[in-house]
C-alpha cells in the first residue's frame, strides 16, 4: 500500500506500525476477599498480530472474545501480564523504547457513543481541547482554534456546537466528537471500540464515510474493533477473528469472507441473517452461549462447540499457523500430521 | 435502565439551529429548581430564616439576655412579648431571632469542613489504588459502627463542652459518611469512558481529577452536604439540650428547649416553641436536598 | 379475511405532553394480523415503533393520550378498564423485550415467575404449573431445564436470559406476540438461534407476531410482512419479498442500503442527508421530505396518500409508482 509516511515516521514503509507479540491478560475472578480464588477469567490468552502502516485491520469476536481487553492492553490503560506491543519498530515501555505517555500522543482510542463517554460537564470545545492542553501543554486559546478545525473536520460547524454539552447532542453528532477528540493529539493510529456499534444504520452509515475519508486525509491506520461482521468486511484490509481471548484466524478480508477456514469463522459468517425471505436460515450453525472466560476448556477452546472436536484438541492448543500467504488458522485439521483425522486432507475455505 | 417513562420517550433532537443557547447542566439544574414549587417555598423559608439571623439586633424586639423575674413565663400574644416569655422573663422571640444564628452556625460549619476534608479523603480513596481505599475506608467503617448521637456525646464528653467544641465534634462525626459518598461517586464516575478517554489522552492525573472527575462528584456531594445540615442542626440543639454543647445564658435553641421543660404544664406552646424552629430548619434544608436531588437527576435520551 | 384477524389496529396515535411541547409519537398507525401471521416493523429510534408497540398493551406512563382503535381476537381494548387489561397481558397478549435482565424480576426464579403467570391467568394448581413451566423451559431449548426451574436470571446467560423470557411470554399460548428488538443485545450466534426458535413456536402454536427492530437482517429472517416505520407512521408496508426488493418509499431505499447488504466493500455509503425529524415540530406534508432526494414541492405540502403498488403492497409516497416502474 503506498501510503505518504508521516512526519513522525521511524521504521519506513516495510516497517508494520504496530506489531503485537503475545499479548497476555488474567483478571483474578471476583471472588469473597477471604476465599483466594484461584479462578481466573483469561480475558486475553496469547494474541499476536500486526498492522501495516495505513491499513485497516478489523477484529470480529463476540462476548467474552477478549477484543475490548486487547484495545485497553494496546493503550496501556490495562497492564498486560505478558507479551510486547511494538510501535512503529520500538518496544513499548522496554529500555530503549517508547514510552506510553508518547505511544499514547501517536495511537488515539475512539470509542463507543455512550452518554459516558463525553464529559457531561464540560462543552465540546473543551472536551476536544483537553488533550492538547494538559498532555502537550498546548496554550488554551490555540487548543481551542484546533478544536474549531476538527469540529470542521468531523463535519459539524464550530459556531453552533463548539459552545454546547453533549446532552445536547444526538448519537451521530456525539460520535463525531469522540472522533475530534481522538484526533485532536495528531494521532497516526486509531483504535475504533465498537466505535459505530450504538447508532443507528443511517448514522452509522455517515460515519463510515467520515472514517474513511480523515482515513485518506490525514494518513491514518485504523485498527477496527466490531462484533458487527458486515461492517468489518465494509470497512478492512485485514481481519482477525477472536474467540475466548485467542485469534482463531486471520487474513486478507476477500480470504477470511470467501474462504473462511476456521469452524468458527465459518459458524459467525453463516449466523449472518440471510437476508433473502426466499432462503431463510434453517438451522443455526452454533448451539449455546458463548461459554465463560473463566477456566476456559483446555487445548483448542472452541472444541466443546466444534462439529469436529477430536481427542488431539483437547490435549494440545492449536498454534496459528499460516496456511496460504497471510491467511492464518489456529485448527488442527489444518496441519498436517497434527494428530487430528482430517489434518492435512483440507485446503483453505473448506465446508 | 431508567424508568419506563425514559424508555418511552422519543428522541428529540436538541435544536442546534444557530440562535438556540447553550443549556449548561448546571443552567438546566438552576432552571428546573425554580419551577419545583415546594423547593421555592422551602427556600424562601429558609431565606427568611437566615435574614433574621443576619439582621438580628434588628428583628429582635428585647435584648436576649435580659430577664424579668416580674414577667416569667407569658403567654403567646403578651402584648410587646409577641411569643410569650421563658422562664426567666426573657422574649421568646428575641431570644429565637438569635438563637438563629447559633443554630445555622452550628449546623452549616461543621458540615462544609467535614465535606472539605471527607471529600477530599473520598477523592483519593476513589482514586487510589486498593491499598489507599482499604486503609481509608476501613477506618470509615470504624466509625461507622458508633450511632452519630453517641459518638457526639462521647466526643463532647471528652473534649468539653462550648460551641467551638460542638462543631468539631459534629464535624468528626459527618466526616466518614462523606467520604463514603464521595469515595462511591468518585468510583463510578472514575470508570466512565470519559475519563478512560482523558487518561488514553496523556492527560497528567491532576488534570483529570480536576476537570473530569471533580466537576462530576461535586453535585453528589452538594446534595448530601444539603441533608446534613438539616441533621447537623438538630444534633447540635441536641447537645446543647443535654448541656454539652453551647452554654448559657446563650439563647440557642437546644439550651431554650431544656431550660423550658419544667415549663411545659404550665405554658406548653411556649415551651414548644423552640423545638419547631429546630424542626422548621431543619426541615427546610432536607427539602431543599431533596428538591436539588430531582432538580440534578436529568433524565435524557439515550 | 374470512376470520376475526388476530388484531386489528386504526388510526392508532399516540401523544406526549411535556411541560412546553407535544410529542407526535404515533401519528396514525393502521395493520391488520391474521392468526400465524408475523409482521416485521422496520424502524431507527425516534420512529415510534417502541411505542406502537406498548401502546398496543397499554403499557405507557399516564402523561400520554392515545387514540385510535385496538381490536385484540374480537375484542375492542381501546377503553378496556386497567383490570379487563391485567387480564389481557401475558394471558392474550404478550410481550418480549430487548434486554432479558430488566424485564425478568431478579428476586423470583424463572420457575416461580412463570408458575405465578399460570397460575394467575389460568387458574391451574400449582403442581400443573410446575409441570407446564418445566414443559416451557424444554420447548425453548435451555439445557438442564429441571434445574433452571429454580435459578434466578442472574444466574443464567444473555441467551438463556432471552429463552427463559419467550418461555414465560408464551406459558399462557398468547394470541398475539408482541417483541421489541429481543435480539438486539445479543452476539450474533446467539441472535440467529433465538430468530429460528421464535420462527418454531410461531409456526407451532399459530400466533400472531409484531416484530419491532431496527436489523434488517432479523426481520427478514422472521417476517411475513414488512412495515416500514419513519416519524410515527407506516411509510410503507407489504409482503417482505415486495418491500425488499421494490422498496417503492425513498426512505426504505436509504434504510436497505445503510445495513450494507450488497454493498462493494470499502465503497462510499449512501447515506440519508439530514437528521432524525423532530416530532415535536412534524413537518407539514411527508415527514421524510425534507432529508428525501426526491422530493417535490407537493411533498412538502401535503402528506402524501397510500399508493398501491402491488398485491398488498402499499406506500406513503407521491412518487411510489414511478419508482417501482422504474426499478421493475
Amino acid at each position: 500500500m503506498n501510503v505518504p509516511l508521516s512526519s513522525d515516521d521511524r521504521g519506513g514503509t516495510a516497517q508494520p506500525l504496530l506489531i503485537v507479540r503475545d499479548l497476555k491478560k488474567h483478571f483474578p475472578a471476583k471472588g469473597s476477599f477471604w476465599r483466594l480464588s484461584r479462578d481466573k477469567v483469561q480475558a486475553v490468552d496469547g494474541v499476536s498480530f500486526s498492522v501495516a502502516k495505513g491499513q485497516t485491520v478489523g477484529v470480529v469476536g463476540e462476548s467474552g472474545c477478549g477484543k475490548s481487553t486487547t484495545a485497553r492492553l494496546l493503550l496501556h490503560l490495562i497492564e498486560p501480564d505478558a507479551g510486547e506491543v511494538i510501535f512503529d519498530g520500538e518496544g513499548v515501555g522496554a529500555p530503549g523504547g517508547i514510552g506510553v505517555r508518547d505511544l499514547r500522543l501517536q495511537m488515539q482510542m475512539v470509542f463507543q457513543d455512550s452518554y459516558s463517554s463525553l464529559n457531561p460537564r464540560a462543552t465540546i470545545a473543551d472536551i476536544i481541547a483537553f488533550g492538547p492542553r494538559m498532555a502537550k501543554k498546548v496554550p488554551s486559546r490555540q487548543a481551542h482554534d484546533r478544536a474549531g478545525g476538527l469540529l470542521e473536520q468531523v463535519g459539524l460547524q464550530p459556531s453552533l456546537f463548539a459552545r454546547r454539552y453533549p446532552h445536547e447532542l444526538s448519537g451521530g453528532q456525539r460520535q463525531r466528537i469522540n472522533i475530534a477528540r481522538a484526533l485532536a493529539l495528531e494521532p497516526r493510529m486509531l483504535i475504533l471500540d465498537e466505535a459505530v456499534s450504538a447508532l443507528d444504520k443511517s448514522v452509522e452509515a455517515q460515519i463510515l464515510n467520515l472514517l474513511a475519508d480523515l482515513r485518506r486525509d490525514l494518513g491514518l491506520t485504523y485498527l477496527f474493533i466490531s462484533h458487527d461482521l458486515n461492517v468489518v468486511r465494509h470497512v478492512s484490509d485485514r481481519v482477525v477473528v477472536m474467540y475466548l481471548g485467542r485469534i482463531v484466524e486471520a487474513g486478507d478480508v476477500g480470504a477470511i469472507f470467501r474462504r473462511p477456514s476456521h469452524p468458527y469463522t465459518q459458524a459467525l459468517l453463516r449466523a449472518m441473517p440471510s437476508m433473502d425471505p426466499d432462503r431463510r436460515t434453517e438451522a443455526s450453525p452454533l448451539t449455546g452461549d458463548p461459554p465463560n472466560p473463566i477456566n476456559p476448556p483446555s487445548g483448542c477452546r472452541f472444541r466443546t462447540r466444534c462439529a469436529f472436536a477430536e481427542e488431539v484438541c483437547a490435549r494440545v492448543s492449536p498454534a496459528l499457523d499460516d496456511i496460504a500467504g497471510g491467511h492464518q488458522v489456529a485448527c488442527h485439521m489444518m496441519v498436517p500430521g497434527s494428530g487430528h483425522s482430517r489434518a492435512g486432507t483440507i485446503c483453505a475455505g473448506h465446508d | 435502565m431508567a424508568d419506563v417513562s425514559t424508555i418511552l420517550q422519543p428522541i428529540i433532537l436538541p435544536d442546534t439551529s444557530a440562535g438556540a443557547e447553550p443549556r449548561s447542566y448546571w443552567s438546566t439544574v438552576g432552571e428546573r429548581l425554580v419551577h419545583d414549587r415546594i423547593t421555592l417555598a422551602v427556600g424562601a423559608v429558609l431565606l427568611c430564616v437566615i435574614l433574621l439571623a443576619i439582621f438580628a439586633p434588628w428583628a429582635a424586639t428585647h435584648d436576649p439576655l435580659q430577664g424579668s423575674v416580674l414577667r416569667r413565663l407569658k403567654p403567646v400574644g403578651t402584648p410587646g412579648f409577641f411569643l410569650g416569655t421563658d422562664e426567666i422573663g426573657r422574649d421568646i422571640w428575641s431570644r429565637l431571632v438569635y438563637g438563629g444564628r447559633l443554630s445555622l452556625i452550628c449546623g452549616v460549619t461543621p458540615v462544609a469542613l467535614a465535606t472539605l476534608i471527607g471529600g477530599t479523603l473520598g477523592l483519593v480513596a476513589g482514586i487510589g489504588g486498593r491499598v489507599v481505599n482499604m486503609a481509608i475506608m476501613r477506618v470509615v467503617d470504624v466509625f461507622y459502627a458508633f450511632p452519630s448521637v453517641l459518638l457526639a456525646i462521647a466526643i463532647c464528653g471528652v473534649i468539653g463542652a462550648g460551641i467551638g467544641n460542638t462543631m468539631l465534634s459534629l464535624m468528626i462525626v459527618f466526616t466518614p459518611p462523606i467520604v463514603r459518598v464521595t469515595e462511591s461517586l468518585t468510583a463510578q464516575v472514575k470508570n466512565r469512558d470519559f475519563v478512560e478517554a482523558a487518561r488514553a489522552s496523556a492527560a497528567p492525573l491532576h488534570a483529570i481529577i480536576r476537570h473530569q472527575i471533580l466537576p462530576n462528584v461535586l453535585g453528589g456531594m452538594l446534595v448530601y452536604a444539603t441533608s446534613l445540615v438539616g441533621i447537623s442542626i438538630i444534633l447540635s440543639a441536641g447537645l446543647s439540650f443535654l448541656g454539652l454543647g453551647v452554654t448559657p445564658p446563650n439563647p440557642e435553641w437546644g439550651l431554650m428547649l431544656n431550660a423550658l421543660r419544667q415549663a411545659i404544664f404550665v405554658n406548653p406552646i411556649v415551651a414548644a416553641l423552640p423545638g419547631l424552629a429546630i424542626v422548621l430548619t431543619s426541615l427546610c434544608f432536607n427539602l431543599l436536598s431533596d428538591g436539588l436531588r430531582s432538580a440534578m437527576d436529568i433524565k435524557l435520551p439515550s | 379475511m374470512t376470520e376475526t384477524p388476530a388484531i386489528d389496529v386504526e388510526n392508532l396515535a399516540v401523544r406526549f405532553q411535556q411541560r412546553d411541547r407535544t410529542i407526535h409519537a404515533v401519528n396514525g398507525v393502521s395493520f391488520r394480523l391474521a392468526r400465524g401471521e408475523v409482521l416485521g416493523i422496520l424502524g431507527e429510534s425516534g420512529s415510534g415503533k417502541t411505542v406502537a408497540l406498548r401502546s398496543l398493551m397499554r403499557l405507557l406512563p399516564h402523561n400520554c393520550g392515545i387514540a385510535g382503535r385496538v381490536v385484540l381476537d374480537g375484542e375492542d381494548v381501546t377503553a378496556a378498564s386497567e383490570s379487563r387489561l391485567e387480564e389481557l397481558r401475558g394471558n392474550r397478549i404478550a410481550m418480549i423485550f430487548q434486554e432479558p435482565a430488566t424485564a425478568l424480576d431478579p428476586v423470583f426464579t424463572i420457575g416461580q415467575q412463570i408458575i405465578e403467570t399460570l397460575v394467575r391467568h389460568l387458574g391451574m394448581p400449582r403442581r400443573d404449573a410446575r409441570r407446564r413451566a418445566l414443559e416451557w423451559l424444554e420447548r425453548v431449548q435451555i439445557p438442564s431445564a429441571r434445574r433452571r426451574l429454580d435459578s434466578y436470571p442472574h444466574e443464567m446467560s444473555g441467551g438463556m436470559r432471552q429463552r427463559a423470557m419467550i418461555a414465560l411470554a408464551l406459558s399462557c399460548s398468547p394470541t398475539v406476540l408482541l417483541a421489541d428488538e429481543p435480539t438486539t443485545a445479543l452476539d450474533v450466534t446467539v441472535q440467529i438461534q433465538i430468530l429460528l426458535l421464535l420462527r418454531e413456536l410461531q409456526r407451532e402454536l399459530g400466533m400472531a407476531v409484531i416484530f419491532v427492530t431496527h436489523d434488517v437482517g432479523a426481520a427478514v429472517e422472521v417476517s411475513d410482512r414488512l412495515a416500514v416505520m419513519y416519524a410515527g407512521r407506516f411509510v410503507e408496508t407489504g409482503a417482505v419479498r415486495d418491500v425488499l426488493r421494490k422498496r417503492a418509499h425513498p426512505y426504505t431505499e436509504g434504510l436497505l442500503a445503510a445495513n450494507l447488504h450488497g454493498v462493494e466493500p470499502g465503497s462510499r455509503l449512501m447515506t440519508i442527508a439530514g437528521a432524525p425529524p423532530n416530532l415535536a415540530a412534524l413537518p407539514p406534508g411527508c415527514s421524510f421530505a425534507p432529508r428525501c432526494a426526491y422530493a417535490l414541492p407537493l411533498c412538502g405540502e401535503t402528506m402524501p396518500a397510500p399508493v398501491i403498488c402491488g398485491d398488498g403492497h402499499v406506500a406513503r409516497c407521491w412518487r411510489a409508482e414511478e419508482r417501482i416502474k422504474v426499478a421493475a
